[in-house]
């Protein structure tokens, strides 16, 4: 008897073949946007992370706050942070190693076309070292900055693949031109498959100093500590430091010191929100869909009014007739939420092998069965509950009056 | 033909059903007493208005009347819920229309089988007797059809067809020829005389009065909701004006 009323409802709702598509739609792009989010899920996260350079553990940034323009991190503040900081920073017990970084915006001019690019110095000697091995950079071509190197600039990746907006790639050997003034290239970074590093001119301190004039100012301070285990500590003691120094109260600090930790905590709750987002969108594109059976399944109770008196009059009990359009309705759910599993499984995969290609990461995607189980029942519950109104409706129909419709 | 049965099929005692229409109450059918035994092939006659359709509604269980009591094989079924109603129809009573009632996206097959899944039979022996009865009326190679493939005539036969899956006691025919031509209506009829002649019981609603007098064996005349007169071939059984004098 289920598998009957099933398989009559299943031809109703090909019967009506287009209204039908049209009803799961609400119910397709809810579950879509779910199942896709959550399937790509860890992924995200991690290539979000990737873009922010968190990598190092052992690794603090630290930046001035009070933000009074548009730039990359730690620039255009209304107090910034000195050389002397990074010396102070740098005599710390727990503190290996402050590097003081820049980074720079101006108008960069190669192939007649001039874009706005950034560029960030390059400390010499041990500094330098550890600056590569913090940000991994690694020479795709030609080679990497070296002591001493002045009128030299090692490019972006995407400088190379000409997604820079210049028109034409760059390889070593060219020549741009920076703030006027004309820098020879001598390498290509390898990819790092973050928009703030593929981007990016690298400089030695000089040029940027000469070009910049930026005096003794810091953008942010890069710090290492000794022990991975004691930056907790070490964070505590830059904070420290630095309100002494700036003369500012525990709580109203104008800087800001973060552990990878914490930018990877930063990461998560912007993602979450936009998480979160997504999940009201689906939520609401659920209930629209809901709507929207309620809707298809009254119009449908409506115009069937005929079929449920011959129904009646051929010995179907009110029971039987409720419970037609209840599987239906239901029905409408559980293929909308069936074709957005499918699509959100396939944004998920192909998001997934995007992330990959993008970062050079080895994910594989995230197939999760509770959650395709969760999203089909909860899909038919929807639909069916969208349905229990019209198949009363329906049951309740006076048999005489409907075969009269 | 099987009139000398005495078994009660259907019996109308008094019954009346009024519908209201705002403040108006209109008397659709006003004390109506009639009988139908086993075997008989009934006809309800009248113009429109006269309150046959209100009458077949009644008698097929589909509509309960304002007063009086309704027994179908003894039962009295005036009161019952619209459930058991069903479930009383389902079995008990096979319904034939004017404008046939098949559920159009369904194939004749599927309609056929339709009332056989309301009473719990497994697919299989449904299956098995709807094939059977597209064959008795000359369908068997129409199984597959919809009903928008079948001319008007098979579409009633299927019909027909359908109101015997769950072997009724009982056919109702509600102007079975009306959307037919003269030569398919016969056939219509001739299917009906065959069912009635295998010892069913036939009541059929029309306006024709050589239809009815041609295959009826008793005629209910009904005129503005009461019965008029109750004929049998040329024999009148009763007429209204009699039973009003007698009160």
């Amino acid at each position: 008897m289920n598998i009957d009323t099933v398989t009559l409802a299943f031809g109703n709702l090909r019967h009506r073949g287009l209204r039908s598509w049209l009803t799961l739609l609400g119910i397709f792009i809810g579950v879509t946007a779910v199942v896709s989010l959550i399937s790509l899920g860890s992924g995200l996260k991690m290539a979000v992370s990737s873009q922010f350079g968190v990598s190092s553990t052992q690794v603090i940034s630290v930046q001035a706050g009070g933000i009074s323009g548009f730039g990359p991190p730690g620039t255009g503040v209304s107090d910034p942070l000195t050389t002397d900081d990074t010396e102070a920073i740098e005599k710390l017990s727990l503190v290996e190693r402050a590097v003081s970084r820049n980074i720079l915006s101006g108008r960069l001019e190669y192939n007649d076309r001039t874009i706005f690019g950034f560029a960030t110095n390059v400390p010499d000697g041990k500094d330098r070292e550890f600056v590569y091995e913090q940000v991994e950079l690694e020479a795709l071509e030609g080679r990497l900055l070296k002591d001493g190197d002045t009128g030299k600039v090692v490019l972006g990746y995407n400088f190379y693949t000409d997604s820079v907006g210049l028109g034409k790639e760059v390889v070593p050997g060219k020549r741009i031109t920076i703030k006027d003034k004309k820098f020879d290239v001598i390498g290509i970074a390898d990819k790092k498959g973050s928009f703030i590093f593929d981007n990016v001119v690298y400089m030695n301190n000089r040029d940027t100093e000469d070009l910049w004039d930026y005096g003794d100012e810091v953008d942010v301070i890069a710090v290492l500590v000794k022990d991975k285990d004691s930056i907790d500590r070490a964070k505590e003691d830059i904070e420290k430091l630095l309100r002494k120094r700036r003369d500012v109260k525990e709580g109203k600090e104008d800087f800001e010191v973060s552990t990878p930790e914490s930018s990877l905590e930063t990461v998560n709750s912007i993602l979450s929100g936009v998480q979160a987002f997504i999940v009201i969108i689906a939520f609401i594109s659920i209930l629209v869909g809901a709507l929207g059976i309620v809707n298809t399944m009254t119009t449908s109770v409506m115009e069937r009014k005929k079929e449920i008196g011959i129904m009646k009059s051929i010995g179907a009990r009110n029971e039987q007739i409720f419970f037609q359009f209840f599987v239906e309705s239901g029905l409408l759910g559980l293929v909308g939420g069936l074709v957005g599993v499918l699509f959100g499984e396939m944004i998920g995969f192909l998001g997934v092998m995007g992330i990959n290609s993008f970062i050079g990461s080895d994910m594989s995607p995230n197939i999760n069965f509770v959650l395709i189980l969760g999203a089909l029942f909860g899909s038919f519950l929807i639909g069916a509950v969208a349905g229990i109104v019209p198949a009363l409706r329906a049951a309740n129909q006076n048999p005489v009056e409907a075969l009269r419709s | 033909m099987a009139t000398k049965k005495k078994r009660e099929m259907i019996k109308l005692n008094n019954v009346a059903k009024y519908y209201h229409m705002g403040d108006v109450v209109v008397k659709a059918l006003n004390g109506v007493d009639f009988k139908v035994f086993e075997g008989e092939f009934v006809a309800i006659m009248g113009p429109s208005g006269s309150g046959k359709s209100t009458a077949m509604n009644l008698v097929g269980s589909l509509d309960t009347p304002t007063h009086g009591k309704i027994y179908l094989d003894g039962n009295d079924i005036s009161e019952l819920s619209e459930s058991d109603l069903a479930q009383i129809r389902g079995k008990k009573i096979g319904f034939i229309f004017q404008s046939f009632n098949l559920i159009p996206n369904l194939t004749a097959m599927e309609n056929v089988k339709l009332p056989m899944m309301f009473q719990g039979i497994d697919n299989d022996e449904r299956e098995e007797r709807a094939e059977e009865l597209l064959k008795l009326v000359e369908l068997g190679d129409r199984v597959d059809h919809y009903p928008n493939q079948l001319s008007g005539g098979q579409m009633q036969r299927v019909a027909i067809a359908r109101s015997l899956a769950n072997d009724p006691e009982v056919v109702l025919a509600d102007e079975p020829t009306g959307n037919l031509d003269t030569k398919t209506g016969d056939i219509v009829m001739e299917f009906l005389e065959k069912l009635n002649r295998q010892g069913k019981t036939i009541v059929m609603v029309t306006h024709e009065p050589e239809l009815a007098k041609k295959h009826a064996d008793v005629i209910y005349w009904l005129k503005d909701g009461e019965l008029d007169k109750v004929t049998k071939g040329n024999k009148v059984l009763y007429r209204n004006g009699k039973k009003k004098k007698k009160k």
